[in-house]
């Protein structure tokens, strides 16, 4: 890994070299009911929108690569025959500017599933070689535990990682074409006093998570809690609405959906994206549901993501970025639910959670 | 020098997403419904052949495996090939009236060009099973992916010991491929089939399909355990029941083959619909050993 240092005004600099290419970015879309600011990945069109001092946003850059609905095919259709288009998008390069390692873990756990297993999607391959991604170091609030899931830090899958060192940014470097922008800008190699630096800022980052998991034998402790009552306990508050999946940084569950246009010339093959909790996510023709109850359908997204993504890839699809227990109306956290089924209670947020039960 | 970001400049800058550009996710054969016939009131029979003759020859697939059959504007859906493997790309499929998709297959005429996809997950493994008593299960529509093993040892009739075949359903009416029988009972296999409901018409056993596998089961007990490959297909309520019995008959769970139904919307492995628990029925299945089943929460 190579490393540079460049002082904070420079990345405005770097922001003007790669903003010929469209550029994606935190930004502030508003204000919640405790004047906390509300952030959203959107397109921006100048350096001074960047929100880069965001602690989270509400959705996950998830969408630009799968967006929520999607055309997969395109048929044009006359008389009995008909042809099919597939592969109907070309992809521009988009520079992510100011990605957190939740969300450029979460990539790499997609890229598992759609890119690196049988039947690769095609069209996800091309928008993921089109990203240019500039990580950015975070600080953690009440929400996050990432570090639980080992996904606080990120090991590959972006070109350029900055943390802020007050004054400058500290630069990890892992593609070339990072390296060529940067030799544009005014930067140059860390010295000790700036590693020393770096250092301790990620120690100090460490140190501010105040939410943990308890993931040791997590796998085996589903399996051994399917009957578990928490399931019924959190299953009844579950609303059945799939924010939890909308929000998520890594549920890709979809649906398809076929129509055909006025003209009746043309049929269109379209997926949009679904979740495991709504209730017909597992319904067949005919009426019957493999997974009627609310309980078991939130189980299951647990189960999807704590148990049998481990079980294929040894590790978990969830990263931890709380985005779902802070959109989901129920107040259903990772944390409170994975602790409920080990049969612990949890602090969270520094308060001690009690059951009615 | 330009600034703009060019795709494809740094191969593998992300990680491990590096693979080639891949045929596309949703590339699938044209064919063409070459014959229809009407089994029972609900349930049709389609003859389905490849348009390309070449792709018609390659197409190789195992019996248990299934398509996905689209049509344009309509949907998209899971359907099991019933056919013998040896007849490659001239597929054969029952479908049954329920939804969308299958409502419109059934009002469609021949000549209809569809679009097939697959052939998509596990088999029966069959070609284990050589020098093995072969027991087929079915209740209901369980008999269509039923059907394609059955061909494939009646193919091999002689490698194969005793063939039993135990066939369910809730009326006569409701029975399908009659037409077939007395063709499957000319190589030396002891079909057995039952109906919950008799009708004025109907002279053969009424009763579950349990009751019949009772019988069976207790007329060569400790044979019938040393060497039946049992394979069980039919509605989610069927299995719990029939896999019991053959347990505690005393046939070994990797030798009970199960074949399982979910959502699918993609076959691929990549929709989710289909998981249970957290294994995907189209890659993983539909075919599992009952062990493998067994080892699935709610799979059965
Ligand atoms: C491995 C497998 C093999 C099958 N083989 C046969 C067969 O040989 N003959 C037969 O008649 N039926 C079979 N089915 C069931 C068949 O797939 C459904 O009847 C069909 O999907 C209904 O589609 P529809 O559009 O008419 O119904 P809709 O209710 O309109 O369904 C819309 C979509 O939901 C999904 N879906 C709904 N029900 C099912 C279901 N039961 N299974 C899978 N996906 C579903 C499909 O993607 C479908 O396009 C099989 C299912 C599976 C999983
Ligand atoms: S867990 Fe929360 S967000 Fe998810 S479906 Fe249930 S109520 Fe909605
Ligand atoms: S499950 Fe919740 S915490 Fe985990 S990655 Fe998804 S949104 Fe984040
Ligand atoms: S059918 Fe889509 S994942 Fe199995």
């Amino acid at each position: 890994m190579i490393f540079k240092v460049f002082k904070k005004k420079e990345l405005a600099a770097l922001y003007e070299l790669l903003a010929v290419n469209a550029v994606v970015g935190p930004v502030r879309k508003g204000t919640d009911r405790h004047n906390q600011p509300l952030n959203d990945f959107a397109r921006v069109y100048s350096f001074a929108d960047l929100a880069l001092d965001y602690s989270t946003t509400v959705h996950s850059p998830k969408r630009f690569v799968l967006p929520y609905r999607k055309d997969l095919a395109r048929f044009t259709v006359n008389e009995q025959k008909w042809r099919k288009e597939t592969d109907l998008d070309t992809e521009r390069p988009v520079v992510f500017f100011g990605m957190h390692a939740c969300d450029i873990n979460a990539l790499n756990k997609l890229d598992k599933v759609l890119a690196e297993s049988v039947y690769p999607v095609s069209s996800y391959i091309r928008k993921r070689r089109n990203m240019f991604i500039i990580g950015l170091n975070c600080r953690p609030s009440p929400q996050c535990f990432c570090r639980s899931m080992g996904t606080d830090s990120v090991l590959h899958g972006y070109d350029m990682f900055l943390t802020d060192l007050g004054d400058k940014y500290f630069a990890e470097i892992s593609s070339v074409t990072a390296f060529n922008f940067l030799q544009q800008i005014k930067c140059r190699d860390p010295g000790p006093g700036d590693e020393r630096q770096y250092e301790a800022v990620t120690a100090e980052k460490t140190a501010r998570f105040t939410t943990e998991v308890d993931t040791s034998d997590l796998t085996k402790i589903l399996d051994l809690e399917f009957y578990s009552p928490a399931w019924d306990r959190w299953g009844r508050k579950c609303l059945s609405c799939g924010t939890c999946a909308n929000v998520c940084p890594t549920c890709y569950c979809y649906g398809v959906e076929e129509s055909v246009d006025l003209n009746l010339q043309e049929a269109h093959k379209t997926r949009f994206l679904y979740s495991c909790n709504l209730h017909d996510f597992a319904k067949v023709a005919g009426g019957h549901n493999f997974r009627p109850l609310a309980s078991t359908r939130l189980k299951y997204r647990y189960y999807h993501k704590h148990r049998g993504f481990v079980e294929a890839f040894e590790e978990s699809l969830c990263v931890g970025c709380g985005r779902c227990g802070a959109a989901c109306l129920a107040g259903i956290t990772p944390p409170e639910v994975i602790a409920d089924v080990r049969g612990k209670k949890k602090c969270v947020h520094g308060r001690e959670e009690k059951h009615d039960e | 020098m330009t600034n703009r970001v060019t795709p494809y400049d740094t191969p593998g800058r992300h990680g491990r997403c590096r693979a080639g550009d891949p045929a596309s996710f949703e590339s699938s054969f044209q064919a063409e419904i070459t014959n229809i016939y009407s089994l029972t009131a609900r349930e049709k029979l389609y003859q389905i052949q490849l348009v390309d003759q070449e792709e018609r020859n390659r197409f190789m697939f195992r019996p248990g495996q299934f398509v996905m059959l689209e049509i344009p504007g309509i949907g998209e859906a899971p359907f099991s090939i019933s056919s013998s493997p040896l007849r490659h790309g001239n597929l054969e499929l029952c479908i049954r009236a329920v939804g969308n998709l299958t409502n419109f297959l059934d009002r469609v005429r021949r000549g209809c060009s569809v679009g097939i996809s697959g052939p998509f997950g596990t088999h029966f493994p069959v070609e284990n099973m050589h020098g093995q008593d072969i027991l087929l299960i079915a209740g209901g529509l369980g008999i269509v992916p039923l059907r394609s093993p059955l061909w494939e040892v009646l193919d091999n009739r002689n490698r194969y010991g005793t063939v039993d075949i135990i066939y369910g359903a809730k009326r006569p009416v409701e029975l399908l491929f009659t037409y077939q029988y007395e063709e499957w009972r000319q190589f030396d296999i002891n079909l057995q089939i039952t109906v919950d409901q008799g009708d004025k018409d109907w002279h053969g056993s009424v009763g579950l399909i349990t009751e019949i596998l009772k019988e069976r089961l207790n007329r060569d007990g400790d044979a019938l355990a040393a060497k039946t490959c049992a394979i069980v297909c039919g509605p989610p309520v069927m299995f719990h029941f029939v896999c019991d019995m053959l347990i505690k008959a005393g046939i070994p769970m990797q030798k009970i083959f199960v074949s399982l139904e979910r959502r699918m919307h993609c076959g691929r492995g990549k929709c989710c619909r289909c998981n249970i628990g957290s294994t995907y029925t189209c890659l993983d299945g539909p075919v599992f050993d009952y062990w493998s089943a067994m080892n699935l929460k709610e799979a059965i």
